[in-house]
């Protein structure tokens, strides 16, 4: 108890130092002012409301699906990073690094596993999360256009896992994304020539591996960031979730 | 602020008769419109503090799976050894199972595009917007077109031979007439499906449709696309 009380008094020392006011610039978060301010003081925190509805905190209100499917983000980016430091998108050695991963790098197919398993993760969360909000009218005016916003989000995430899948370049992700990209060529008109694009050439070899490449790493990453800040934003700026009046 | 105008109060979601409808009060209204909002809470900590422990839960159980769970890795991409069946990532295998009934432009290229079309048009073609149930009203009329609606889907998808879609529609549209006969049925569940609106059962009958789709693209397809039991 003794040094519960001895790390609180240095916490509040190091909250009055210059340094901590010069980055912080309110004092601790017991006022609700300080707690508005802890929110729209913060460049991640301020796209946020600064209340909420008591009602939309309940778990049934949401399930939190929406936060996992960004959290599921959140962990797919960190581990991506790690991936990209051990691998070449490049045949054959895409499939190389893989083996490597496997054999030679320290916790390599845990942090393989881990990107798998968000990745398919993040595809159920979004799903779940798009047909829960429409069970509950969350699409309901003023929300029409987040709405809009989520129907991109999901596009990005189907992307962002079918980009992915071709990366190992084994035979599963081969066949997979050939069975996908045939699909396209179905397009009328314009389909061949969407499919050429997608591909840099008319098989899936080199041209198509750093083509999904740059998708799954820089492309298609950066739309997601971009489309979830102006989803969260617009939560607050159509005023907060939808809450019902029934049962909870 | 006293002159007399013409407005009055009412409640109408039919944009036909009414179409210029200023203010809604319903009863599944939107945040804007409600006066009542009840207590609200500071984001800061009561929604940092629950969000950053979902984060941790969430981390834990990824892990926990991600340490049990080895992801595949097959052999080295071949394009000249075709494996049978060559199926795509699990959340397109029900556009897999479509393409083996319909032609490629339908199953491929309309149907997905109308999917999407239909998602986005959703908060803007919703008349129904107090959340009137399927048969609250002009039960006599909707009964003949729902009916021929499910009706000529069934048809449809007979010609086709889309049996795994056939089942879900076919089943989905005997639990929509069950409300129609059964207006004063007692039971919770029946009571459930009597108060459900239109959009209600369309987005249940697609996502009826779209897991068994997927299901039976995981599971239950093997070479040649043709029917297999997994246990088998």
């Amino acid at each position: 108890m003794a040094t519960t009380a001895w790390t609180h008094e240095r916490l509040e020392q190091l909250r009055q130092t210059r340094v901590w006011r010069s980055i912080f610039r309110r004092g601790p978060a017991r006022t609700n002012r300080t707690r508005s301010l802890a929110v729209f003081g913060n460049l991640a925190l301020h796209v946020l409301p600064v209340k909420v509805r008591e009602k939309s905190l309940s778990v049934r209100a949401t399930y939190y699906l929406g936060s996992i499917s960004f959290f599921l983000f959140v962990v797919l980016t960190i581990t991506g990073i790690l991936l990209m430091f051990y691998y070449h998108p490049a045949v054959p050695e895409a499939y190389r690094d893989m083996k490597d991963l496997v054999f030679v790098v320290s916790n390599g197919v845990f942090l393989r596993n881990l990107h798998r398993l968000a990745a398919h993760a993040m595809v159920v969360a979004v799903f779940w999360h798009m047909f829960h909000v429409f069970y509950r009218g969350g699409y309901k005016p003023p929300h029409e256009f987040n709405w809009v916003i989520g129907v991109g989000l999901l596009l990005v995430t189907l992307f962002l896992s079918y980009t992915g899948y071709l990366l190992p370049w084994d035979q599963l992700a081969f066949w997979a994304i050939t069975v996908g990209t045939n699909i396209v060529s179905y397009v009328p008109v314009l389909g061949r020539p969407i499919r050429f694009m997608l591909l840099g050439g008319h098989i899936i070899g080199q041209n198509a591996l750093l083509r999904f490449y740059v998708l799954h790493c820089v492309i298609l990453p950066l739309a997601a960031v971009v489309l979830i800040a102006g989803h969260f934003w617009r939560i607050q700026k159509d005023g907060g979730l939808t809450v019902r009046d029934d049962h909870e | 602020m006293s002159e007399n105008n013409s407005y009055e109060a009412g409640l109408s979601s039919d944009a036909l008769r009414q179409p210029q409808r200023i203010v809604f009060i319903t009863r599944k209204t939107s945040a804007k419109v409600k006066g009542e909002v009840g207590p609200q809470l500071m984001s800061f900590p009561h929604v940092i503090l629950r969000e950053a422990i979902a984060f941790q839960i969430l981390t834990i159980a990824l892990v926990v799976v991600a340490l049990l769970w080895d992801a595949p890795l097959e052999q080295l991409a071949n394009p000249l050894l075709t494996p049978n069946p060559a199926k795509a990532p699990w959340y397109f295998l029900g556009l897999q199972e479509l393409l083996h009934y319909f032609p490629p432009v339908l199953a491929g290229v309309l149907i997905p595009t109308l999917v999407i079309l239909a998602l986005v048009v959703i908060p803007y073609f919703d008349v129904n917007i107090e959340g009137e149930p399927l048969w609250a009203h002009h039960r006599r009329q909707r009964l003949p077109i729902f009916v021929g609606v499910v009706a000529g889907l069934i048809v449809f998808l007979a010609i086709y031979q889309a049996w795994t879609v056939l089942v879900p529609t076919v089943l989905l549209g005997a639990l929509g007439l069950t409300p129609y006969f059964n207006p004063t049925s007692t039971s919770r569940f029946q009571r459930f499906l009597g108060s459900r609106p239109l959009p209600w059962w369309v987005m249940t009958w697609f996502i009826a449709v779209a897991l068994t789709l997927t299901a039976v693209g995981t599971f239950f397809r093997g070479p040649g696309w043709s029917w297999v039991w997994p246990w088998r």
